[in-house]
C-alpha cells in the first residue's frame, strides 16, 4: 500500500508489573517488577527461553489474568480485562472449530453488533487479503498450519486491534511456511502500524521482525534489556546477510548468553532450554 | 434448518405424541386404530430417511443450500447410501454369524450348540400361530419404541440444560450435585418398585425407569463435555469481543455438542437394557413382556426371536444418534 497510517494509538506501559501464582505457603513468582514502554506504531518483540514467562505476561497485557503487583495502562487507561482493542493470536491455534473459516472471521464483528451482511464482505476481503479465497467454507481442521495461521490473523485483523498481541504465533509451522509467515506479517504491519507484541524463542525471527526486542530474564521474569533493532524498513529476507543483522544478534546472544549462565547455576530447567535454544545457534550462525 | 413441510409435520407429530403420552397416563396404549399408529411411525420413517439422505453443503457465497446430490433423482441417492462398500461389508459380518448360528449344532460348537438354530427360529417366527401374524407382535414393538423414544426424549431435554447449567456455574452444581450423585449409583431397576407404586399407571412407570436410565448418563456426559471445552477458544471469543450469553451459545454449547451425542449413544443403550426389565415386571405389552412370556411358556425359539428384535431395535436407534450427531457436527466429518 501507498499511504502508511501512523496510527496515534496503542501505546502499551507496564510498570513494576508482578505476577505470583498459588497460596503463600507455596509461591511461585513467575514475573516480578517487569517494566517497560511499547510506543505506539512499533513492533516490539519479547524474547526469553520457553518456560520463563512470556505467555505469562502476554495473558497479563491480555487481561486474562490481574498482576499481583504494579499496574498495566493502555493509551492511559489501566487493563481490568480481555477487550476486542487488544487480540491475541495464540500459540496452538483457537480458530472455533465448529465454524468455518468465514465464520470464525465475522465472529467478532457479529458479537459486536455489526450487520452479517457488512462482516462478512468485509470478511471475505481480508480473507483474499490472507490469501485464503476459495477457503471461506472449509472448516479449520481442513486446513493447513500455516493457513490456520493466516486465518487466525484475518479474524485479528478485522476488528482493527490498537494492538496485538502475538504469542508464538508461528510456533509449530514447517521452516519455509514460518518465513513465508514472517515476511506476510512484515508487510501487513508496514501497512498499518498497528502496536504489535510479539512473543518468540527464536533469535532470527525477533531480530528480522523487531523495532525493538526486550529480552527477558530467567525466572521470576523482568526485562533483562532492551535492544533496539536499527535495520531499515521495509525488510525482507536479504537483512538477514547485512552486517548490522550480525552485530545485533551478537550483542542479544551475550545478553542472553549471560541470562542462561546465571540461570544454569541455579540448575534451572528454563536454564537449560536457553543454553539449548540460543547456544546451539551462535555455534551455527 | 429443514424444509417447511418437514417443521410442520415434526410439529404435528410432537402434538400426536404429546395426546398418546397424555392417553399413556391413563392407560397403556392400544391399537384402537391402524391409521393412529401408522401416522405414528410413518412421518418419523420419513422425517429420517430424508435426515440420512441429506447431505448439508455450502454454496460459494457461504449461505447453506441443499446440496448437489440432493437434486439426483431419488433412486440414485438411495443406491448411494445404501449400497456401497460400507454397508457390504457389515451384511457380510452379519451373514458370517448367521451362518455360524446355523451351523452351531450340526458342528457340535460348544453351549451355542444349545441355541435354537436359524431355520427353527424363522419357522417358528412365520409359523401359522408365529409372532409374525400376531397383532401383539407388532403393538409389541410400537409400545416398546414408544416407551423408549418418550423416556429418551424426556432424559434430553431434562439431563442436557441440566450438565450445561452445571457446568458452566459451579455455585449451581456446588448446591445440587451431592443429590444427584447419591440417587446415580442406584440402578434404575431399584426405581421399579417404587415407580409402580407412586405412578398412576404401570406405562408410566415404565417410561420412568427408562428415563432414569439415560438420564444419568446424559448429564454426566454433558457436564464432563463443557469441562473440555478448550479454555482458550473461550479467552479468544472474550477477546473478540464476546459476552457471556455468545460465549454460552457459540463456544461451550457446540464445544460440548459431541459429549453430549456420545452421552446419548449410551444413554440410548442402556434405555434398551432397563426397558426389557421393566415390561418384564411391569409390563402388559411389548417386546421385552412378549420375550419373557415366551420363556414362562417354555417356547426358546420364540424367546430368540423376541432377542433379535431387540437387538435390531437398539442397533436402529443407536445409528439415528450417530447419524443426527454427524449432522449436527459438520466439522467433525472427516475428508
Amino acid at each position: 500500500m501507498a499511504t502508511t497510517v501512523l496510527k496515534r494509538e496503542g501505546r502499551i506501559e507496564c510498570r513494576g508489573v508482578g505476577k505470583t501464582f498459588g497460596e503463600e505457603w507455596a509461591r511461585t513468582v513467575v514475573v516480578q517488577d517487569a517494566s517497560f514502554v511499547v510506543e505506539e506504531g512499533q513492533l516490539n518483540v519479547v524474547i526469553g527461553p520457553s518456560g520463563c514467562g512470556k505467555t505469562t505476561l502476554i495473558s497479563l497485557v491480555a487481561g486474562y489474568e490481574r498482576p499481583t503487583a504494579g499496574e498495566i495502562v493502555i493509551d492511559g487507561q489501566r487493563v481490568t480485562g480481555p477487550g476486542p482493542d487488544r487480540l491475541v493470536v495464540f500459540q496452538e491455534t483457537a480458530l472455533f472449530p465448529w465454524m468455518t473459516s468465514l465464520e470464525n472471521v465475522i465472529f467478532g464483528p457479529i458479537v459486536r453488533g455489526m450487520s452479517a451482511r457488512e462482516a462478512r464482505d468485509e470478511a471475505r476481503r481480508l480473507l483474499e487479503r490472507v490469501g485464503l479465497k476459495g477457503f471461506e467454507d472449509k472448516y479449520p481442521s481442513q486446513l493447513s498450519g500455516g493457513m490456520q495461521r493466516r486465518c487466525e490473523l484475518a479474524r485479528a485483523l478485522i476488528n482493527q486491534p490498537k494492538i496485538m498481541l502475538m504469542d508464538e504465533p508461528f510456533r509449530g509451522l514447517d521452516a519455509m511456511t514460518r518465513e513465508l509467515m514472517q515476511e506476510y506479517l512484515l508487510r501487513l504491519f508496514e501497512e498499518t502500524r498497528t502496536t504489535i507484541l510479539f512473543v518468540t524463542s527464536e533469535l532470527e525471527e525477533a531480530i528480522f521482525l523487531g523495532d525493538r526486542l526486550l529480552i527477558l530474564s530467567a525466572r521470576p521474569t523482568s526485562v533483562k534489556r532492551v535492544l533496539p533493532v536499527d535495520l531499515p524498513r521495509p525488510r525482507d529476507f536479504r537483512v538477514l546477510t547485512t552486517a548490522r543483522y550480525a552485530e545485533l544478534k551478537q550483542q542479544a546472544l551475550e545478553t542472553l548468553y549471560e541470562e542462561a549462565v546465571k540461570a544454569f547455576a541455579e540448575g534451572s530447567q528454563a536454564a537449560y532450554d536457553l543454553v539449548e535454544a540460543f547456544g546451539r545457534r551462535s555455534g551455527g550462525a | 434448518m429443514g424444509p417447511t413441510g418437514a417443521k410442520w409435520a415434526s410439529i404435528l407429530w410432537t402434538l400426536l405424541c404429546a395426546g398418546i403420552a397424555i392417553m399413556a397416563v391413563r392407560e397403556t396404549p392400544r391399537p384402537q386404530s391402524l391409521a393412529l399408529w401408522a401416522a405414528i411411525w410413518i412421518v418419523p420413517a420419513v422425517v429420517l430417511v430424508t435426515i440420512w439422505l441429506r447431505r448439508r453443503e455450502r454454496a460459494p457465497d457461504g449461505a447453506r443450500v441443499r446440496a448437489v446430490a440432493r437434486r439426483q433423482p431419488l433412486g440414485r441417492r438411495v443406491r448411494k447410501a445404501v449400497l456401497n462398500v460400507h454397508t457390504l461389508r457389515g451384511v457380510l459380518g452379519i451373514v458370517a454369524v448367521l451362518v455360524i448360528w446355523q451351523l452351531a449344532q450340526p458342528l457340535g460348537l460348544p453351549i451355542i450348540k444349545r441355541i435354537p438354530p436359524l431355520s427353527d427360529v424363522v419357522a417358528r417366527f412365520f409359523a401359522d400361530n408365529g409372532l409374525f401374524w400376531r397383532a401383539k407382535y407388532w403393538n409389541g414393538w410400537t409400545v416398546s419404541l414408544f416407551r423408549i423414544f418418550s423416556g429418551f426424549l424426556l432424559a434430553l431435554i431434562i439431563g442436557v440444560p441440566q450438565g450445561l447449567a452445571w457446568g458452566v456455574s459451579r455455585t449451581l452444581k456446588a448446591g445440587s450435585f451431592p443429590v444427584f450423585e447419591i440417587f446415580r449409583p442406584i440402578p434404575p431397576l431399584a426405581f421399579l418398585p417404587a415407580a409402580i407404586y407412586l405412578m398412576p399407571t404401570a406405562e408410566l412407570s415404565i417410561v420412568f425407569v427408562i428415563f432414569l436410565g439415560a438420564y444419568f448418563t446424559i448429564v454426566i456426559n454433558t457436564i464432563n463435555g463443557v469441562y473440555n471445552v478448550d479454555k482458550s477458544l473461550q479467552r479468544a471469543a472474550l477477546s473478540l469481543g464476546a459476552r457471556r450469553n455468545d460465549i454460552f451459545w457459540k463456544i461451550i454449547f457446540p464445544g460440548t455438542l459431541p459429549s453430549i451425542i456420545t452421552g446419548a449413544t449410551v444413554g440410548m443403550g442402556i434405555t434398551w437394557m432397563v426397558l426389557v426389565a421393566a415390561e418384564m415386571i411391569a409390563g402388559r405389552s411389548g417386546i421385552g413382556f412378549l420375550t419373557w412370556e415366551s420363556y414362562t411358556g417354555g417356547d426358546i425359539p420364540q424367546v430368540v426371536v423376541g432377542m433379535v428384535s431387540m437387538g435390531i431395535g437398539g442397533a436402529i436407534c443407536s445409528a439415528v444418534i450417530w447419524r443426527l450427531g454427524g449432522n449436527l457436527m459438520p466439522w467433525r466429518r472427516l475428508f
